[in-house]
């Protein structure tokens, strides 16, 4: 399928990797990504707080974008941008002033929103796009001891009804159901749905790496090998700043955070350097290793 | 019409500090129509299995906030949650329903908080009440209805603590002021007969567990029973103390808001090495040094292992793209006034909201075929 991709600022800033990954990942599940190079920043939720039209026009812009494509529907690769577009989206869809008074100003650039368009995470589309089954369909490296713990992000799961979760569309599960169909194991533990901190860093940084320290910790007592999330800002205080709040709570943690595309990836036979597994702070050891025996599986499965 | 009875099996936290034991879970069987509340079999059992068990509540239609609880992990009134809702939601399919106390709070007995110690305590520090503009009118004030309906979401708070039950800065910092109260904060900031707008506003900017001591996590947003949605009010005095009254506060908030609105304007993606820096008044501003130091092992290790190049901590690579852009900003920050959105007031056009995120088929505008869109605000007069 053809999808309007929107990979976001963060993945192709401090986590080059994640945006690496998805570009290496998408060909396997026959995604072909058109990439809107022209879209700015979602602001994060930080622009809406600041001016909350600001935010809505520059979020109309990118939906103005993708809907020139012919993606089928747009695609991301961040649960804040997930977040942070839906909150937006929600606005112009509800009212028909507001939202011909925001395509005026996006008419100086020729762009024009039309209500309804369809944005979803990578998450969200693996399984109501591809589906679990065909998913595991290609699966050539099972993750079969892989302890993986699920680390969603606010923005992804937050509000319910905003994000349309529901009996239908169990979001909030559906990590738990890749790493499933991917043969890894889901470690549940108290941090699944918390948030990792980072909106806070740059005014109460040490209550902020006590977050991300505390989740961390919480896996690292339930087993896990190995968190997974949707989300590159998440990964920043979780990876990048990992050292930091070990600091922060007195405790050694060393515990790999992977993109979700890089575990998909692991799943479907890529190898760990070329989803750019060496560019986190923490490198995934554990994973790397499992991975090396699994390897060794399959050459005996093949025998 | 007669209903039938069902049986439900329902999950107690126990705790008596008086047994000197530690809490405990507890199941139970009861038999009751599954539209009848969670409340109504706790009490039930109470009357007829264990007289010992101990809950708070009073209107039982979720009106004085008394009866707030967790139950499958996610914080409610226990009288405004259906039995059988309660049992489809419980974990793995299991129909157990699980209720223990309030997080964030101790607890006093089995499902009973101590909210006098954490929620009214943080309530007071807020200045609840209003503080008139002079000199006050011989009767009362007049008040334009659209001036006042920006804070009747606010004024809907039946102080039920669900929000502070779950709020994630509070987990991490007790001294957080809090969810309910600073969407109560709003409900003063925002009335326009309030005399003190400004100098509440340069409270809780600089109180550094203040609004920017909250980690937009939208917990509230999801737990609150009455739509109050305390992150969105939080949100509004953000606006206001920052864009509105331009208050520089020691906690770097308004800096870091607009170094992050500046950055876009530049760059069009973020540009993160630029914005540590901005967020703290420029790479050459003395306060930015000592942050600047202490995430210089962060931002080496970055470099070291290949994440970035020292380019692109230095340059964006993209902004040529994005010249447009500056336009869009200055155009819209120009106004005289921010145009603000909110849907509880403003409502759907249409009979139904739009779909919800990427529900729906297509590309282009498909009407209303979303499930679960936001919920459409209540009508007026129909919250107590
Ligand atoms: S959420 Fe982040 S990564 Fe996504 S667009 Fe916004 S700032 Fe960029
Ligand atoms: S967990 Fe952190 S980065 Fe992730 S969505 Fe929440 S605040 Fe954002
Ligand atoms: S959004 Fe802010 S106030 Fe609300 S629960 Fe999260 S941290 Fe607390
Ligand atoms: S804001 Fe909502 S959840 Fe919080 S105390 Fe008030 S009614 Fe309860
Ligand atoms: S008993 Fe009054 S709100 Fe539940």
């Amino acid at each position: 399928m053809r999808v309007a991709y929107w990979p976001g600022c963060v993945s192709r800033g401090f986590t080059p990797e994640l945006h690496g990954s998805m570009a290496k990942v998408a060909p396997l599940l026959d995604i072909e990504l058109v990439e809107m190079d022209r879209a700015a920043c979602c602001g994060a939720g930080v622009i809406a707080e600041h001016n909350q039209e600001l935010a809505d026009t520059l979020n109309a812009r990118t939906f103005a974008l993708a809907q020139q494509t012919d993606g089928e529907l747009m695609m991301n690769i961040c649960s804040t941008c997930q977040g942070a577009q839906t909150e937006c989206q929600q606005r112009l869809d509800a009212n028909d002033a507001y939202r011909d008074h925001v395509n005026e100003t996006l008419a100086s650039e020729g762009l024009r929103y039309e209500r309804g368009l369809t944005n979803k995470n990578f998450l969200w589309l693996l399984v109501e796009e591809i589906g679990l089954a065909a998913l595991q369909a290609k699966v050539t490296r099972p993750l079969s001891n892989l302890r993986v713990g699920p680390f969603y992000g606010c923005y992804i799961v937050r509000p319910m009804d905003q994000l349309g979760i529901d009996d239908d569309h169990p979001r909030h599960r559906y990590l738990q159901w890749v790493i499933e169909a991917l043969g890894g194991t889901v470690v549940d533990y108290a941090g699944v749905y918390k948030c990792c901190g980072f909106p806070i860093i740059t005014m109460n940084r040490e209550a902020s790496l006590r977050q991300a320290g505390r989740h961390l910790g919480d896996a690292l007592d339930a087993d896990a090998d190995c968190l997974v999330t949707p989300c590159p800002l998440c990964h920043l205080n979780l990876d990048l700043q990992q050292p930091l709040a070990e600091k922060v709570i007195g405790r050694e943690l060393g515990m790999p955070v992977l993109h979700l595309p890089q575990l998909v990836g692991l799943a479907l036979g890529l190898e760990p350097r070329q989803l750019g597994m060496s560019k986190h702070v923490v490198r995934p050891a554990s994973v790397i290793d499992w991975s090396a025996a699994v390897v060794g599986a399959r050459a005996d499965a093949q025998a | 019409m007669t209903r039938s009875l069902s049986g439900y099996t329902l999950r107690l936290r126990r705790f008596d500090p008086e047994s000197g034991k530690g809490p405990y879970w507890q199941e139970f069987k009861v038999e009751l129509e599954g539209h009848r509340s969670v409340l109504d079999a706790i009490l039930k059992l109470r009357d007829e299995v264990d007289g010992s068990i101990g809950i708070r509540c009073s209107c039982r239609q979720a009106i004085c906030g008394s009866c707030g609880v967790r139950i499958n992990d996610k914080p409610g009134l226990a009288c405004h949650t259906h039995l059988e809702r309660a049992a489809q939601a419980a974990s793995e399919g299991s129909r157990v329903i699980q209720v223990e106390p309030m997080g964030n709070m101790p607890v006093i007995k089995d499902l009973i908080v101590d909210m006098d110690a954490v929620h009214w305590k943080k309530i007071r520090r807020v200045t609840p009440w209003l503080i008139n503009k002079q000199p006050v009118p011989e009767r009362e004030y007049i008040v334009s209805h659209e001036s006042m309906v920006d804070v009747t979401q606010s004024m809907g708070c039946i102080q039920c603590g669900a929000c502070v039950s779950d709020c994630l800065s509070m987990e991490v910092d007790p001294e957080f002021i809090g969810p309910a109260q600073l969407a109560k904060a709003y409900r003063f900031v925002g009335d326009p007969r309030d005399a003190r707008q400004y100098e509440r506003l340069k409270d809780l900017a600089e109180d550094p567990h203040g609004i920017y001591d909250c980690t937009h996590c939208w917990m509230c947003i999801d737990a609150c029973p009455k739509d109050v949605a305390p992150m969105s009010q939080i949100m509004r005095l953000r606006r206001l103390a920052g864009s509105e009254h331009q208050i520089e506060d020691r906690n770097n908030g308004h800096r870091h808001e607009h170094a992050f609105t500046e950055n876009i304007a530049r760059n069009g993606l973020l540009h993160e090495a630029d914005l540590l820096s901005d967020s703290y008044g420029g790479k050459l501003s003395p306060r930015a040094v000592p942050v600047l130091l202490g995430s210089l092992p962060v931002i080496l290790r970055a470099l070291m292992r290949r994440k970035i190049t020292l380019g692109h901590a230095l340059l964006h690579p993209y902004r040529r793209r994005y010249k447009d852009l500056r336009q869009l900003f200055e155009s819209i920050e120009r106004r005289e006034r921010r145009y603000e959105l909110n849907l509880y007031v403003s409502g759907y056009d249409g009979a139904e909201p739009a779909q919800a995120a990427g529900n729906g088929p297509a590309m282009v505008a498909t009407g209303t075929s979303g499930v679960g869109a936001g919920q459409a605000p209540r009508e007026e007069g129909e919250d107590i």
